[in-house]
């Protein structure tokens, strides 16, 4: 397996290499998943640099079905997790285990935080690895498990940023942008829009879907330091086509 | 050959046995799917065409209502009814105090022309079975009509004519009243145990089948508790996910917040939703040819896509729901009926559908 992926417009909208210390949040929405991003994320963090690893927050599905999706794409996760590279937290059966336990939701997420943290600090200490990524897929699932307290979820949140901070690693999170769209007043994904470094949208076309073109993504990388000193954005948009084994990415326009 | 149903079977689940014999499952009512799925049909011979196949075990299908016309019922009852005849467990919830009194209502399997005739003759004719007659019915019972002497994947199911008895007795059917529930955590229960007790089966795959009517009804208590409701449908699909069932579970976004609504098609592997069409609407009538026909509009917005990232692209997702002679509910694209020349607006002929109409009055 290559080390050096052959560079798409999604790489390159993301900039640099897998490059540490970055929060990345997915929105999608029900008309377009934004799954295939989390799925192009992950297998980029696990192919990378041999040293890198991977701690999975899966609420949706079980390892079976992210090992499928990835498999047809050429990085096998089986493999990966018996290697010590990634590390797969099966958030729905943990959940019913603890529920059953009687422990609260903050408890919880304040246990996961601490397997986290563990996770990264074991890493780190480890000669070899350098680079940690945490996915989350998704947040929106996290709130429910928690029963709505959202200020959880977003403690939570923080404190996994906190750790791209001290530690140099990576967090990409998935939630619903459409989820929040009613909600007025300073919510969720607003925070999370806010704490992200890049925010990669993915959205129906205006016309609709279609067999050629499945969506657009429009990827926003903020803090970006320039020479003056001074901080802006970047904003790319392009849109997107997914196969079994990969994904094309490509200008309006300018399929062929 | 790993299929979605969590135990691995080698034998006769392999995938190229299912290639070898593909017109003859080795189960009724279940046939392979894409990527490594098992179907089973949603009781609707055009609904399982238009989602692929069927639909997948394993699957969470969320259907969102109309408050102005009781069409998610059709869905329903033709879903239950094909359960029933291929004989898988079913468990019914609704509002209602007493739901067993909604099975009254099922649909039985059409029985066409010939074959009425036919099971006149012999039932006069009891003495004489006619050998190539006979060949017909391989099956012990003349009652159930098989074409070409094998259970069909689906039905075409007859709504002016109730599903007869014999299909009730002793099978798995549970009926829960969601009224009576004053939370979600006993019914949600019921539902593990309903789906253990139909995994076990002696080994044998069959399929089971939940279906959950109006969950947000006002009627029940929890109805507004909304992360209650949302935190039982996110555990169904967890259980139902490991399981060889699907789950129907229906809903109306008007009684709900929006953002509870959106979090819970998020929820769906498969999302559809049904539209009252209103009567005598003189503008819908010029634009769709068949509009005295229609009862409904039935748009189709996520096909359950398992083990791959691929989204299922349809071709058309809006379709008109009609009652053929009044009796089976068939879908159709919505064909535009041609302009006259006077106004010169290029609408596109009959037989281009497009999910995103241009029409202002449509709102899919």
């Amino acid at each position: 397996m290559a080390n050096a992926l052959p560079s798409n417009l999604l790489d390159e909208s993301l900039g640099g290499s897998s490059g540490g210390g970055r929060m990345i949040l997915v929105e999608d929405c029900v008309e377009t998943s934004g799954a295939f991003v989390v799925h192009h994320l992950l297998k980029r963090a696990l192919n990378s640099h041999s040293s890198d690893a991977v701690v999975f927050l899966s609420f949706s599905h079980p390892l079976s079905h992210y090992d499928r999706v990835l498999r047809k794409m050429g990085c096998n996760l089986s493999v990966q997790r018996d290697n010590k590279r990634l590390l797969f937290l099966d958030m729905l059966a943990l959940d019913h285990l603890d529920r059953n336990r009687g422990k609260t939701s903050e408890d919880i997420l304040i246990a996961l935080y601490g397997e986290i943290q563990k996770a990264v600090e074991i890493s780190r200490s480890h000669e070899a690895r350098h680079h940690i990524t945490v996915v989350i897929d998704d947040v929106s699932l996290m709130e429910v498990d928690a029963n709505g307290s959202s200020d959880l979820v977003l403690d939570f949140l923080r404190y996994c940023c906190s750790l791209t901070a001290q530690f140099g690693c990576s967090l990409i999170a998935l939630n619903h942008g459409d989820v929040y769209s009613t909600v007025d007043q300073p919510n969720l994904l607003l925070q999370l829009e806010y704490l992200a470094d890049i925010v990669i949208k993915i959205e129906p076309l205006a016309t609709g879907l279609a067999k050629d073109v499945h969506g657009q993504l429009t990827v926003t990388n903020r803090n970006l330091r320039v020479d003056s000193g001074k901080s802006r954005s970047r904003i790319h948009n392009f849109q997107f086509r997914i196969k079994d084994n990969s994904v094309e990415y490509f200008y309006p326009g300018s399929k062929t | 050959m790993v299929m979605a149903a969590n135990k691995p079977r080698s034998g006769s689940f392999s995938r190229n046995f299912g290639a070898a014999s593909s017109s003859v499952p080795s189960i009724p009512g279940l046939k392979h799917g894409p990527n490594g799925t098992m179907l089973l049909s949603s009781g609707i011979p055009d609904l399982d065409k238009i989602l692929g196949g069927g639909l997948a075990l394993g699957s969470l299908v969320v259907v969102t209502e109309d408050p102005e016309a009781p069409h998610h019922m059709l869905l329903l009852r033709n879903f239950m009814s094909q359960g029933l005849v291929h004989r898988q467990p079913l468990i019914y919830a609704s509002p209602a105090s007493d739901p067993r009194g909604f099975l009254g209502t099922l649909p039985s399997p059409m029985v066409s022309k010939d074959e009425k005739s036919r099971v006149h003759e012999t039932e006069q004719e009891k003495g004489l079975r006619i050998a190539w007659q006979y060949k017909k019915y391989i099956g012990e019972h003349t009652s159930e009509s098989h074409r070409g002497g094998k259970s069909e994947y689906c039905n075409d199911f007859d709504l002016r004519k109730p599903l007869e008895r014999h299909f009730f007795s002793g099978k798995q059917i549970d009926c829960v009243s969601l009224k009576e529930s004053a939370d979600l955590g006993a019914f949600h229960e019921r539902c593990s145990s309903f789906l253990s007790q139909a995994n076990q089966n002696n080994g044998n795959i069959t399929g089971g089948r939940i279906a959950i009517q109006s969950l947000c009804s006002p009627q029940c208590e929890y109805s507004n508790r909304e992360w209650e409701m949302l935190s039982f449908v996110r555990s169904l699909k967890s259980v139902v996910r490991l399981s060889n069932a699907v789950a129907v579970v229906t809903f109306s976004p008007s009684l709900v917040s929006t953002t509870f609504s959106i979090r819970l098609q998020h929820l769906a592997d498969t999302l559809v939703s049904v539209k009252a069409i209103p009567d005598e609407d003189k503008e819908l009538a010029k634009l769709l040819t068949g509009y005295q026909d229609m009862v409904g509009l039935l748009s189709v917005h996520k096909v359950a896509r398992f083990n791959t990232q691929v989204p299922a692209i349809l071709e058309t997702t809006t379709f008109s729901m009609k009652l053929q002679k009044r009796r089976s509910l068939v879908l159709e694209c919505i064909n535009q009926a041609p302009v006259d020349g006077a106004t010169g607006s290029s609408y596109g002929s009959s037989g281009s559908c497009s999910g995103s109409s241009k029409t202002g009055s449509f709102d899919f």
